[in-house]
């Protein structure tokens, strides 16, 4: 029965879709406004269906109705239940499913925000998200079905991948992750709506889409930092970061959705790098795809691999028509799109973020080339080859240095002339703050040039952004005699990108500061501990005090109760331990942290002897840890605060009611008109 | 160069020149000084297996290095790096001995040669080719003549 | 818009769309293996399971592969926690005993377990024809550049490595390859794509 109203529901979805499509350009050519107003009820209906879906797949999943394909291949009745919900997105089938509802939910809010502007922006953004979902729903009732039929039904479940089950994160790290990923396919609705109608040259298109773009690059941001943490905290090496195609297909949409947000900047302000920021939102989007492409095919090999199907060739259709008609409608339009502005000199903002953009698209060219070069080596040379860690640390150290630089002298120099006053009195503090932490990293025992270099930049940019912040502060204060929070708080409220913004890069600041330090000054001990022996570990003692073992309904644990001593003064006790599940061969560790501001005491059980008589274990010192968590917060906060400005004024005609006709003359937009016709009839084509 | 920015900076190229420096100073190549005596230390010895098992791949896991992987075989695989490094061969013959056994998959950063000389190259032309993009851009547009409704 | 210019645009995203085409026809769990073709890395073994048949060895007893040179040798590499491992153990015995006369010497190699274990697993299964060596350390399945367990070496009578088998072998597998390494002396021609390696899907 349920899964009857699931499967059913994602048919009639699929059904709305198609006629949301096909109901807009009908309406335009015809102008007829209902028509379009149908295919906005539309896209509300199919969110409605998406959510009955979710709810069948969830009720489903928690009544353990293992007559559901996909509750039979994730379930178990020994799962506890946060597991047993958040399985929804632990497999393929259920994160196509959660992806489609996030992406309805999207769309939903897109159509009910913006569903009284005039003209044909609108309505074709809209189309072009129907599409998009479109493209989940073939999914969804085909290679991804979840609701498949299993008979006879299964008494109880395996339940879900054990990696996916040990950790409290990954309730947080898909969910972010989808919201990030979907969220980018909005300003890329926006962008192609806007060159299908011909209304690319006003710029609507931008003003519309960036509350959503800076929306999903939070999430995105988040997620990844999620995932390092996720990473961090169960897969027991004592990395975040490893280089992996899935991190690298979540990074590279982060990276040009990171250029988007400056380079846009300088689109609304001088009227310039117009065609270059629809490539760069394109391209995001594509990426996004491609990202899913590479995990959800089998081919790539990654931690995250869903594993193999015929799904793989749905997505290389969807990636090709992504491609093909995105890059057609910009190339197409590419004429009406020149620039309308005109620098004032070569050392301002502008030209920051030029070099910024630069940076940033080497960064993603270079991701991009290492996690697909073993596909483009096995083509030419026949022979399978790796590109791993030590490629792209070497690769991208370089870039993300130049970064960290950029970040403190584009908030530094004002737009469009700086003379070289301004210049000198902006670097110098910065350059002042960059020496000192030079001479401090050198003095703690930095040795290597990147370590050094990158501690100078972070400083560099942190002095810069704080002083940035700080002098407005301290004028307002000055002129208005407010207190240094009221300062602060109006100063920041009054213009709240620029200040969300500035923010955003203290975080990453910190998030540089967390990465640098502890991959440089990391420290490892291993040793095989007896009983009621200690393991030196830098300044700290380890100290085993017994081994035992624990039966949970879903696995067995064995773990290790050790004592953190500083001298004699026993200051904290850690529990790593190794966890047994039925459905995998090795054992899955769960490593115990001991979290403070300056590092972490990382613990891992490696192996034990049975009778609990000795254990060897794994300690890594690795200092500032926690300031990548910190900073990642950060950064979201400035997303935040940037994403807080109040949208435009919506016309005050607006209908009170989802789909209802609004009582003016219909299409009273000679624009629309003549843009629609140029669009569908093919008569501006030259 | 830290000594140039106290004196005011007079000419926009001067200035353009110096930013650029700042931003291609990261590219420096960066050489690790090897140890040339035979008598290693064990924090040397431990410092060089942990330098040489970060570049091989571990091959029961997912693109970790041995260096980073927790499981049994990639600890054994950096004991055989750790021995024959003690045994006195050089960090590559060491990972010779690796592609040897398990293939050119095994090194997690492709040899900078041949065919795989593309991964390392097109990224750097793909930076040079859009400075000069940029370069040739700005010049355009710090010269041409202002347009009527060009600046806000 | 302008139509020569959006062809041309598509144009230039062709080649990724073909190459992850091309990248749909690969399998990242195949990896080559660079022995065969190659001489065999020596070893020297101590033997903890005697077997029963002809070929038996006294535990402790130490098996080269030096001593061996002109005979046609088949390496096992297995473990007790290994579940594959139980689909291949009887047609490896059966196999084994059918070959000894002929001079086919079967070692089982013990991968990244103890004795013990091993031990007791044999016994489990009914017992084995031919001997089986531990491998303290995994080294020489290192030196054979081993992924997991089971796999399998034919050695021929140069000493070279001949074939490598991945994953539980059949008795068809192993007669065909006997036969030819028995028959000829010399190595199996190399590049087969039985010689493709598949990596465990779990990462640790």
């Amino acid at each position: 029965m349920t899964r009857l109203i699931g499967y059913n529901a994602l048919w009639v979805a699929l059904a709305t879709a198609v006629f949301g499509m096909v109901a807009i350009p009908v309406g335009l050519r015809r102008r007829r406004l209902e028509w379009v107003q149908a295919s906005y009820a539309a896209t509300f209906t199919m969110f409605g269906l998406t959510t009955v879906a979710v709810f069948a797949m969830v009720y489903g999943l928690v009544t353990h109705d293992f007559s559901i394909g996909y509750v039979a291949q994730v379930g178990s009745r020994a799962t506890p239940l946060f597991y047993t919900i958040i399985s929804l997105w632990g497999a393929l089938e259920g994160s196509i499913l959660f992806w489609a509802w996030v992406l309805t939910l999207l769309s939903a809010l897109v159509v009910f925000w913006n569903r009284d502007r005039d003209g044909a922006l609108i309505p074709y953004t809209t189309m072009t998200m129907l599409a998009v979902s479109l493209f989940f729903f073939i999914l969804l009732v085909g290679p991804a079905n979840p609701f498949t039929l299993v008979s006879p039904v299964p008494l109880d479940g395996p339940g879900p991948n054990p990696l996916l089950q040990n950790h409290v994160l990954m309730g947080v790290h898909p969910p972010l992750l989808y919201l990030g990923y979907v969220g980018m396919t909005v300003p890329f609705a926006f962008a192609v709506g806007a060159m299908a109608s011909g209304e690319v040259e006003q710029d609507d298109w931008v003003k519309l889409s960036r509350r959503w773009t800076l929306g999903a690059w939070g999430f995105l941001t988040a997620a990844i930092i999620a995932g390092m943490w996720w990473s961090y905290e169960v897969l027991g090496w004592g990395g975040y970061w490893a280089w992996d195609p899935v991190e690298n297909a979540s990074f590279m949409p982060w990276l040009t959705a990171t250029a988007f947000l400056h380079s846009v900047m300088v689109q609304e302000r001088r009227g310039m790098l117009r065609l270059w920021n629809l490539n760069l939102i394109v391209s995001t989007f594509a990426l996004t795809i491609l990202g899913t492409f590479l995990t959800r095919s089998g081919v790539l090999s990654s931690v995250h691999a869903f594993g193999e199907g015929p799904i793989g060739m749905y997505f290389l259709a969807a990636i090709a028509i992504t491609l093909l008609v995105s890059f057609a409608l910009v190339a197409g339009n590419s004429e009406r799109l020149r620039s309308t502005g005109r620098l004032d000199g070569v050392a301002t903002r502008e030209t920051v973020f030029l070099l910024n953009n630069l940076l940033f698209t080497a960064f993603t060219f270079t991701v991009l080339i290492g996690t697909l070069f073993p596909i483009i080596a096995e083509a030419a040379r026949g022979v399978k080859v790796s590109v791993g860690e030590p490629f792209f640390n070497k690769m991208t150290l370089p870039i993300c240095a130049s970064l960290l630089f950029l970040m403190g002298v584009g908030p530094a120099l004002p737009w469009k002339r700086a003379t070289a006053d301004v210049l000198r009195r902006q670097l110098l503090p910065p350059l002042v703050g960059a020496v000192l932490a030079a001479a401090i990293a050198i003095a703690v025992g930095a040795r290597e040039a990147y370590a050094v270099l990158a501690f100078a930049f972070a400083a560099f940019a942190l002095v810069a952004n704080v002083r940035e912040i700080s002098s407005g502060v301290q004028a307002r204060m000055r002129l208005r005699s407010e207190g240094a929070v009221t300062a602060l708080g109006r100063l920041v409220g009054a213009n709240r990108r620029r200040y969300g913004g500035y923010v955003a890069h203290i975080g990453v600041v910190c998030v540089a500061v967390g990465i640098t330090a502890s991959s440089t000054f990391r420290t490892e001990y291993e040793a095989t501990v007896a009983k009621g022996a200690s393991m030196p570990a830098g300044r700290f003692q380890i100290r085993l005090n017994q081994v035992y073992g624990r039966e949970e309904p879903q696995r067995s644990r064995i773990a290790a109760n050790v004592s953190v001593m500083d001298g004699a003064r026993e200051i904290g006790r850690l529990d790593p331990a190794m966890n047994f599940y039925p459905t995998s061969q090795q054992p899955i560790p769960t490593p115990a942290v001991r979290s403070r501001p300056w590092g972490d005491l990382y613990v891992n059980l490696m192996a034990f002897k049975p009778d609990g008589s000795n254990a060897t274990l794994k300690v890594i010192v690795e200092p500032l840890v926690p300031w990548i968590w910190l900073g990642g917060g950060i950064i979201c906060l400035g997303a935040l605060i940037a994403m807080s400005t109040m949208p435009a004024r919506r016309r005050v005609d607006a209908p009170d009611a989802v789909g209802r006709v609004p009582d003016r003359e219909l299409v009273p937009d000679a624009r629309m008109g003549a843009s629609a016709l140029a669009a569908n009839t093919f008569e501006g084509a030259d | 160069m830290m000594h140039r920015w106290k004196v005011p900076l007079r000419s926009a190229r001067l200035r353009a020149a110096l930013c650029l420096a700042m931003l291609l100073l990261p590219l420096l190549p960066v050489t690790a000084q090897q140890p040339t005596s035979a008598q290693m230390s064990e924090s040397e010895l431990e410092r060089r297996t942990r330098e040489v098992a970060a570049q091989l791949r571990c091959p029961v896991c997912q693109g970790n290095s041995i260096q980073d992987s927790p499981s049994e075989l990639a600890q054994e695989m950096k004991g055989v790096v750790r021995d024959q490094l003690a045994a006195g061969r050089t960090p590559n013959e060491v990972k010779q001995y690796f592609i040897d056994k398990y293939g050119e998959w095994v090194l997690l950063e492709p040899t900078a040669s041949g065919f795989n000389l593309l991964v390392y190259v097109l990224p750097v032309l793909m930076l040079l080719g859009g400075a000069f993009v940029i370069v040739r851009a700005v010049r355009k547009w710090t010269t041409a003549p202002p347009a009527a409704d060009g600046t806000t | 818009m302008n139509w020569k210019r959006a062809a041309s645009a598509a144009l230039v995203s062709l080649p990724i769309i073909v190459l992850l085409a091309y990248s749909l026809t690969l399998d990242p769990k195949e990896i080559p293996s660079p022995l065969p073709g190659r001489s065999a890395p020596a070893f020297s073994l101590a033997v903890f399971a005697q077997g029963e048949g002809a070929t038996r060895r006294a535990v402790g007893d130490t098996v080269r592969l030096a001593d061996h040179q002109g005979e046609v040798v088949v390496l096992n590499f297995w473990a007790s926690w290994c579940l594959a491992c139980r689909d291949e153990h009887a047609i490896l015995s059966d196999v084994a005993e059918a070959y000894a006369p002929r001079g086919a010497k079967f070692y089982g190699v013990l991968y990244n377990d103890a004795p013990a274990n091993g031990v007791r697993w044999i016994r489990e299964m009914g017992g084995q024809s031919y001997p089986s060596v531990n491998d303290p350390r995994t080294r020489t399945a290192i030196d054979f550049g081993l992924y997991g367990v089971p796999e399998t070496f034919f050695i021929g009578r140069d000493g070279r490595v001949a074939y490598k088998h991945v994953g539980p072998v059949s008795a068809a597998v192993l007669t065909q390859k006997l036969d030819s390494l028995l028959a000829a002396g010399a190595p199996a021609p190399r590049g087969d794509s039985a010689s493709k390696v598949t990596v465990p899907a779990n990462r640790s």
